[in-house]
């Protein structure tokens, strides 16, 4: 096929590029709130996702990891008694206050573990090691959050309710959700300093064994170990996230945004092709009296299209790489991934096509007697 | 002699309201291979709407339009392109070139359009620009043509199709003197010596003595039917286009 959709596109060089400003927009904008959504899902569900568990004990009722209530630790030994189960560790999430070097106080969650236990282990660690929190006192915080609390290096001491708290590591890439960061340390100190009592537990983490139905056991975790929920971990998750995406409306606002990239860019290529198509009407209304059948010239506005798409992700990508790589030290991380910069050249065809469908409609009904007047 | 296009009381009407308004009425013409037919007649007498309907553009009213050996009245409008492609290469007063190819690819256009693949197309469009004598402008674009340039090419390109028949509408209109006589050369040759039947929509005086037959239509209606030697000899003075000795 001669060139004829390429040279009308190029032909308009102004054209062009508020058409590909319109694509761009839109992919950045749509790619920012997707990654923003994800980092929030990611975040949320952190400590539930890398907790190591195949099952969560909570008290009744809790609907999600920052909204545990204290129990007796007695259950611990109730839960290690039904059958299949390889490991069980009370862990404590809590929130709690940290007392900066300058007076000012800021609020942390708490995340108190089993050392010797593999369950709830703090991740990607730059400095430190986790055995170090068998040190009295120890607590391991991230990276990215040494600002808000004052930590300069390992070392340093402060207060966190009103107790003794020593840096002893650092993480890289575990984000809160909320502004409060995780602040590990052992189960000991976190009972401290949370106020919690030295019975007090607030969640207990289940392994099961090998070969074990993971639903059998939660079942019979549920008939055995009295006024306690019981979720796999992918359950626990799905319902923190879901509280805090949706019930709080947060996931719903970067959802509606990203939307709104979408209509954006398809109402941008829309006019823009549409304009195009009218400007090149005789072209159209020539090729169908030369005999030319409805399909041939829809090729011609969709291919138009598909340039327009592949041009303007390619360069939209660009951009949102820069973006995401950015957000990397920021709070709030907007995620990539692969499979998301995939769906992203699909969606971004999709919204073009559809947007030159304005265009074919056009285009169906010219009469080719047009080409006979003057 | 078989008629290319055969047309048959052929009516058109306009629905304008409750009234509605005939373009062309009761039309009877044939359009043979060999001959150059001229459609003469003022402004707004159907001509142009007789040639569309010929052309499968418009579809009639009512009555019979056979093109080359189809009835086509009472065709779906899907099934008029195949049509026209097949049987009809056009020819337009504006010429309709596509401004964004080169001279070249308007042509190679037409063979896409019969599924010649791009090799053949390419070999083939050479050969067509070199028989309109623009080889050596293949690859200029039509704003770097003159109007006659422009128009020769688009008669390549009418061509490239394989056509039986050439439907021109005022092919002469945009142009001068000299070429407009080195367009209507061609369109005699197209038909003279290649055997198209050439049916050719004008005003223009000049170009009436290389008709084989003329038609006068007016009203909507054919008024009168003429060979070209029995119109008036002072018209045919005034016709600077007279086809040079031995090319009809």
């Amino acid at each position: 096929m001669p060139p004829l959709a390429q040279r009308n596109l190029f032909h308009d060089k102004v054209r062009l590029t508020v058409t590909l400003t319109g694509i761009v927009f839109s992919v950045v904008l749509i790619v920012v709130q997707l990654g923003l959504f994800l980092g929030f899902t990611t975040a949320t569900s952190n400590l539930i996702d890398h907790s190591g568990a195949d099952l969560w004990v909570t008290s009744k009722n809790v609907p999600y990891v920052e909204q545990g209530v204290p129990f007796s630790e007695r259950k611990l030994n109730q839960v290690r008694a039904v059958p299949g189960i390889a490991d069980a560790q009370k862990i404590i999430t809590r929130w709690t206050q940290w007392k900066r070097h300058d007076g000012g106080q800021e609020s942390v969650q708490i995340v108190g573990i089993n050392v010797d236990d593999q369950l709830e282990r703090p991740w990607n660690l730059v400095e430190g090691r986790v055995e170090d929190l068998k040190s009295p006192d120890a607590v391991i915080l991230d990276e990215l959050y040494k600002q808000k609390l004052g930590v300069t290096r390992i070392g340093e001491v402060f207060e966190i309710g009103g107790y003794r708290a020593r840096v002893v590591g650092f993480t890289r890439g575990i984000r809160s959700f909320t502004t409060s960061p995780y602040v590990f340390t052992s189960f000991k100190n976190a009972q401290d300093y949370t106020n919690l009592r030295e019975d007090q537990a607030m969640f207990i983490l289940v392994k099961v064994t090998p070969g074990a139905n993971l639903q059998h056991v939660r079942r019979d975790l549920m008939d055995h170990v009295k006024d306690v929920d019981v979720y796999t971990s992918a359950q626990f998750s799905r319902m923190t996230t879901f509280y805090w995406m949706f019930t709080t409306g947060a996931g719903v606002a970067v959802l509606i945004a990203a939307a709104l990239g979408l209509v954006v860019g398809f109402v941008v290529v829309a006019q823009t092709i549409y304009a195009t198509t009218m400007d090149h009407i005789r072209e159209y209304g020539t090729l169908k009296a030369m005999g030319a059948p409805n399909s041939y010239v829809y090729k011609v506005i969709m291919k138009q299209a598909a340039i327009s798409a592949v041009i303007g992700y390619a360069l939209g990508m660009i951009v949102s790489l820069f973006v995401v790589q950015g957000s990397q030290k920021g709070g709030a991380a907007i995620l990539m991934p692969p499979s998301m910069a995939m769906g992203m050249f699909f969606l971004t065809l999709a919204m073009c096509v559809g947007a030159a469908l304005v265009s074919i409609n056009k285009v169906t009904h010219i009469d080719p007697a047009m080409v006979f007047k003057g | 002699m078989q008629s290319a296009i055969a047309v048959r009381q052929l009516t058109k009407k306009y629905d304008e309201g409750s009234a509605g308004t005939f373009a062309l009425r009761g039309i009877d013409l044939d359009a043979y291979a060999g001959e150059v037919l001229m459609l003469v007649g003022p402004s707004g007498s159907g001509k142009t709407t007789l040639l569309s309907i010929m052309g499968c553009i418009l579809t009639a009213t009512s009555g019979s339009v056979r093109l080359a050996g189809t009835e086509v009245v009472g065709l779906s409008e899907k099934r008029l392109p195949p049509l026209r492609l097949a049987h009809v290469g056009f020819v337009f007063q504006g010429f309709n070139l596509f401004p964004t190819l080169t001279a070249g690819e308007n042509v190679e256009l037409m063979l896409d359009l019969k599924g010649i693949a791009a090799t053949n197309a390419r070999k083939r469009s050479h050969e067509l620009m070199e028989q309109v004598g623009l080889g050596q402008k293949y690859d200029s674009f039509p704003a770097d043509l003159s109007g006659g340039q422009k128009q020769r090419v688009a008669i390549a390109r009418a061509l490239a199709g394989e056509p039986q028949i050439i439907l021109a509408d005022e092919p002469t209109a945009a142009l001068d003197s000299h070429t407009g006589r080195t367009v209507m050369e061609m369109m005699s040759d197209l038909a003279h010596r290649r055997g198209r039947a050439v049916v050719i929509v004008t005003h223009d005086s000049r170009v009436l003595g290389f008709a084989d037959r003329i038609v006068r239509i007016e009203d909507g209606v054919i008024a009168a039917t003429e060979e070209p030697q029995v119109v008036a000899p002072a018209l045919l003075q005034m016709n600077q286009f007279q086809p040079a000795t031995g090319l009809a």
